[in-house]
């Protein structure tokens, strides 16, 4: 860490990993509910549950973008924030707006659009934080080096809060109202964020592989590119049944098809990086999540994405348990893996160890991986059955999920294994000082 | 390959292609508008006041957190989007409301290992709204979606 003012990044990350506690308890409730449906059924309903379950996700994963670019535009930028104090504040709005919105769920008091359930005057306090974060990350990054990676970085997180406006936009017409709300939640996921994503990760190549800059900015800038290029466009796929026209049948399917591009080139940066690289940097753990999550981000957004993004298959499978499938290993490994790498790089710098090999995070991370993955498959299953048996055969949606309990006990198991995993993440990022496993001989003296 | 894609004209195409592709995306977004007005909000399917009271009923009490409606939502609970034609009262407002305040007064249901549908409180005024809503969104025009009336 060269700049003090990084130091605020701890504060985000530490919220951050609480808020993620709080998300993967909600998901194993909800994973519970599956299996034994009467569980709380009159005192916390379920659709309360997952309200907390994918707001919590969805805060705390912003948290840790907030965060990592507080830790990384100063370096880019060589100089201090611009204001500390500016950097608090918003910490602090983001954390009474996420209690305030948690504490009126649970008393009932809630919005209906999915995701942007928040009482207005938490959107409204978003917005506010929104604004000193740009304002403060512009102001830094205008007075220092400007680098691809904070140009991209920066275009992600200006283009992401701008889109957030739309969290304010409810029209009537309930066709409108689908319409644009995806102007959030696509554009968010499948572009925005994903410009956001290939920054850190550029950031991360940087420091651990230490391959020369150039090259690690141009592959930035043909990613992020791929990425909106098919993106934008690809929001078409989202557009097949909710009251639009039928060209998005087609405009959907064949961008949405070109979406895989960005994360197979960031899967395939990530590794040719590493091979260039000749940089042995001793954090271990930071390495294996920015591998892992590029990796498991071509499967789950990409691959899994592309399961069921043509609209002839789409007629099937839309709103399905392959939809919840998808959605789960896609979070995981773009936005969660990625966000757990940064910290994991980030985290002994911020706290004053030296990097050292963090074995339990490496522990925590096949717990998670390896649970997400047995979770993915099991959902398939249960969406391909329901697919057949909903959607062409034409049995009625409560009696398939009678035929699905199998599935859900064992998704509900690999839930418990991520817990697990999430768990040991956070206890070895706030815990753990020293060393689990001593270092061996050929790693000493080595500290970038 | 390095001499003909430089760092700045990766740049440069990144930049100007999704301008680009931004502009193409805003231009088709005004047309679906108001295909989806025009498609709509028609004399047979009015966007009556009854109509947006039910989409307020609807969001107060995040249904949406365990149904779908169009597909979209959690998949805790079956498909909306057609319920109405599920039942068979997708012509009749007095059935559909019947149906829908009948079906809301048995929740929940109590029987073990059965997915529970949570009491809510609406008043009758709402409850007319919330079924002209769901027959409003029932006859969207939605490319034939869903596959069968099982949703």
């Amino acid at each position: 860490m060269k700049y003090e003012s990084q130091k605020v990044a701890l504060g985000y990350f530490v919220a951050a990993m609480a808020l993620f506690g709080i998300q993967v308890l909600g998901g194993l409730l909800a994973g519970w509910i599956y299996v034994s449906p009467n569980t709380l059924s009159e005192i916390l309903p379920f659709n309360v549950i997952r309200m907390i379950h994918t707001n919590a996700l969805i805060v705390w994963l912003l948290l840790g973008f907030f965060g990592g670019a507080y830790f990384l535009v100063p370096e880019e930028a060589e100089r201090e924030i611009w204001s500390v104090k500016l950097a608090w504040l918003q910490l602090g709005i983001l954390i009474v707006g996420t209690l305030g919105a948690v504490a009126s769920y649970l008393v009932g008091i809630h919005g209906g659009r999915e995701f942007l359930e928040q009482p207005l005057w938490v959107k409204a306090g978003i917005l506010v934080a929104a604004l000193i974060f740009l304002f403060n990350i512009t102001m830094t990054a205008l007075a220092g080096r400007k680098t691809a990676i904070t140009n991209v970085l920066l275009t992600g997180l200006w283009l992401l809060c701008l889109l957030w406006l739309f969290a304010f936009v409810n029209p009537d017409n309930l066709g409108l109202d689908k319409m644009y709300w995806w102007y959030i939640v696509h554009l968010w996921v499948e572009g925005t964020w994903e410009l956001v994503m290939a920054a850190i990760l550029a950031f991360l190549m940087l420091k651990l592989t230490g391959v020369d800059r150039e090259v690690i900015e141009k592959w930035l800038y043909v990613i992020v590119a791929t990425a909106l290029f098919s993106g934008i466009l690809g929001t078409g796929h989202h557009f097949f049944w909710i009251g639009t026209p039928g060209y998005w049948q087609w405009v959907g399917s064949i961008f949405s098809t070109f979406e895989v591009a960005p994360f197979f080139l960031m899967m395939s940066f990530a590794f040719v990086m590493v091979w260039k690289g000749r940089r042995n940097h001793p954090n271990k753990a930071a390495l294996l999540w920015s591998l892992g999550s590029s990796t498991v981000a071509f499967f789950g957004a990409g691959v899994w994405g592309f399961l069921h993004t043509l609209h002839g298959v789409n007629y099937f499978t839309h709103g399905t348990q392959i939809t919840a499938a998808h959605g789960h290993l896609a979070f995981y490994g773009a936005y969660v893996a990625l966000n757990l790498a940064m910290f994991t790089y980030a985290m002994p710098m911020l706290r004053g160890r030296a990097p050292y090999n963090q074995v339990l995070n490496m522990v925590s991370f096949w717990l998670m991986t390896g649970g997400m993955a047995f979770m993915t498959f099991v959902l398939t299953f249960a969406g391909t059955i329901q697919v057949h048996m909903q959607r062409v055969v034409g049995d009625y949606y409560m009696d398939v999920q009678d035929q699905l309990g199998l599935f859900y006990m064992m998704r509900f198991g690999a839930g418990m294994a991520v817990v697990l995993g999430a768990v040991l993440f956070i206890y070895s990022q706030l815990v753990v000082r020293r060393e689990v496993v001593a270092r061996g001989k050929a790693m000493a003296g080595e500290v970038a | 390959m390095s001499e003909i894609l430089t760092k700045s004209r990766a740049r440069n195409v990144f930049y100007g292609g999704s301008l680009v592709f931004a502009a193409i995306f805003v231009l088709m977004t005004i047309d679906s508008h108001r295909y989806i007005v025009a498609s709509t909000e028609t004399e047979k399917t009015p966007l009556t006041e009854q109509v947006v009271l039910g989409k307020h009923v609807w969001e107060r009490n995040s249904c949406i957190n365990c149904h779908t409606l169009h597909g979209e939502g959690a998949y805790f609970a079956p498909e909306v989007g057609n319920v109405m034609t599920r039942w068979g009262v997708l012509d009749d407002p007095e059935a559909a409301y019947q149906t829908l305040d009948g079906w809301m007064a048995a929740q929940p249901s109590g029987i073990e290992g059965r997915r529970q549908m949570p009491h809510f409180e609406i008043t009758p005024e709402e409850m007319r709204g919330l079924a002209e809503f769901l027959r409003w969104a029932d006859q969207m025009n939605t490319q034939s979606w869903p596959p069968n009336d099982a949703g």
